[in-house]
């Protein structure tokens, strides 16, 4: 039987208890306490692994494209991890996880570790605990993590904040949809994948890509789109793989390990800060909310909210309320 | 990760496997959505798993059930094989339930060696999301 107690999952875990570490991702998509606790003793222990977000339309091949990077990297012997996410329906809150029909399991090889994530209804492309997930991942040795997004377009930005390098996939002759796109993902792309390099039109689509990627970078169009401290793209490099071949695959695994090493390290990392950030804003949030809703203070914040249901009081002037009684001993 | 009350009731997490080389997938894809609709997180495999394969999946997803589809004939040996793995991995408060063309003779046999419940042809999804709800024990 597995422990409870969070200070022994997390020795078995670190232990390289396999069992013990996919029952602390189960705490942290739950969010109990013992994710709390376990989180507080791992974070210390993360931050060496790289992260790689793998986002595209649905059908582009990142399930298979992930499954031909963990061959890849297996060569050389690096541990992988992925976090694979697909939506969970927001009427019944079930979800349909199928990303690891595409990956085979590597069953027998503890360095490979896959674990399906429903998105729980987080737009974005991850789920809101992806990110911790990562973290738990990290500091149990994977030195590398493939976090694979929802896949339903161009929305999914959010990766870029939850990863260090981002690779955006397209298929081949998807013209329109690229113009579309170039406004979303591609913005946020380090590495631009055209994969089903098998298909006709793959190359034709790769120098498009190229032509226009460089193209709107020279122009400084990107940079000052900028509206936060979320990594911006370089001249992401466009390649062309063959998921189901593994043709490419060698070059792509090449090209991450170039834009890892060419990265910032620590807080001089804007992806690593804005990612610090998103979780310690995250988690203020709900001690906030969990402050002001609880004890003495859960009566007041009640009239405070149907005063301005009730449009009494506005919901700016509200907040600054709420935040005001925080400030008082007595709640 | 901190505030519990700000979590969603958590569902229960399925695995549908199709162990062994049964091509037969249509009733795993009906039960997959069905349970998904149904409210459950549900991992679909695919065809052609190991029982190895199946029960690293288990162990990595860290499901409250898994849920076996065979349609070959070769559950008497394939389903005791997932079985055993899953107790040496210490996940025997893992529900197993097994799903496809299983002959009443052998219902038996599977229960001795596991197997929670058997259902053949025509089961209803209600009927099957109802039998986990009362007898999955969630993780941790
Ligand atoms: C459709 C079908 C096929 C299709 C499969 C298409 C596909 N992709 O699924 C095709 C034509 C490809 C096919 C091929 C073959 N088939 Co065929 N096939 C059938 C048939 C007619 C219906 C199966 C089906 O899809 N039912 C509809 C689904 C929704 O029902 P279901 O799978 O039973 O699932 C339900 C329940 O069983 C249960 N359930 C199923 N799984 C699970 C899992 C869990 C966890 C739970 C809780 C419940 C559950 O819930 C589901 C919903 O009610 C059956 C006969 C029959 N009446 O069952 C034969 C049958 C399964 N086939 C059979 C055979 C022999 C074959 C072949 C070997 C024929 C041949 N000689 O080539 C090949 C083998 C193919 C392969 N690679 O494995 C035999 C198997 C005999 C046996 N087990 O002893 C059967 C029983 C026919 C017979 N009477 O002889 N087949
Ligand atoms: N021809 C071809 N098909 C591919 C390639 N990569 C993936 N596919 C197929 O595309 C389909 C969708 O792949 P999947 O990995 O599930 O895409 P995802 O939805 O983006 O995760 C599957 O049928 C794959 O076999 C490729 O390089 N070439
Ligand atoms: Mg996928």
């Amino acid at each position: 039987m597995l422990p409870s107690d969070p200070d022994a999952l997390v020795e078995a875990a670190l232990g390289g208890d396999r069992r013990a570490l996919a029952r602390i991702l189960t705490a942290v998509e739950n969010r109990t306490p013992t994710a709390e606790a376990a989180l507080r003793r791992l974070y210390p222990k993360a931050g060496t692994a790289h992260l790689v977000g793998i986002t595209g339309p649905p059908g582009s091949g990142k399930s298979t494209l992930v499954s031909a990077i963990i061959a890849t990297v297996r060569e050389g012997g690096r541990a992988v991890a992925v976090v694979a996410v697909d939506p969970s329906s927001p009427i019944t809150g079930g979800a349909l996880l199928g990303d690891r029909v595409r990956m085979q399991s590597y069953a027998g090889d503890a360095d490979v570790f896959i674990r399906s994530m429903a998105a729980r209804g987080h737009a974005g492309g991850l789920a809101p605990t992806s990110t911790a997930a990562a973290a738990v991942l990290d500091a149990c040795g994977f030195d590398l993590i493939l976090l694979e997004t929802v896949g339903t377009g161009q929305s999914e930005v959010e990766v870029a904040a939850a990863a260090d390098t981002t690779v955006v996939l397209e298929a081949p002759e998807m013209g329109d949809e690229i113009q579309a796109s170039k406004a979303g993902l591609l913005e946020v792309a380090d590495i631009v994948v055209v994969n089903k390099g098998d298909r006709p039109g793959a190359g034709r689509t790769a120098s498009q890509l190229r032509a226009m990627l460089v193209g709107s970078v020279r122009a400084g169009r990107v940079r000052e789109e900028a509206k936060d401290d979320r990594p911006r793209p370089k001249e992401p490099e466009v390649l062309v793989t063959t998921a189901t071949t593994g043709d490419g695959v060698p070059e792509l695994v090449a090209a991450l390990e170039r834009h890892r090493e060419g990265r910032p390290s620590g807080a001089d990392d804007p992806a690593r800060r804005a990612r610090a950030a998103a979780q310690v804003w995250s988690i203020l949030g709900d001690r906030l909310r969990a402050e002001l809703e609880g004890g003495t203070r859960r009566i007041a914040t009640a009239a405070v909210l149907d005063a301005v249901a009730e449009h009494a009081l506005d919901p700016f002037a509200a907040a600054d309320r709420l935040l005001a009684s925080l400030r008082t001993t007595d709640g | 990760m901190t505030d519990v009350r700000a979590a969603p009731a958590r569902p229960l997490k399925v695995l549908i496997a199709k162990p062994g080389l049964d091509g037969h997938d249509r009733g795993a894809k009906v039960l997959a959505r069905g349970l998904r609709d149904e409210g459950f997180e549900v991992v679909y495999t695919g065809l052609r798993q190991t029982p190895d394969m199946v029960v690293t999946a288990a162990l990595q997803e860290d499901v409250d059930v898994v849920g076996l589809s065979i349609l070959s004939g070769a559950h008497m040996t394939l389903v005791p094989k997932v079985c055993r793995l899953l107790r040496e991995q210490g996940m025997d408060d893992v529900l197993v339930v097994v799903g496809g063309i299983i002959p009443d003779d052998d219902v038996a046999a599977l229960k001795e060696a596991g197997v929670a419940a058997t259902f053949g042809p025509g089961t209803t999804i209600g009927e099957v999301a109802e039998f986990l709800r009362s007898n999955a024990r969630p993780r941790g």
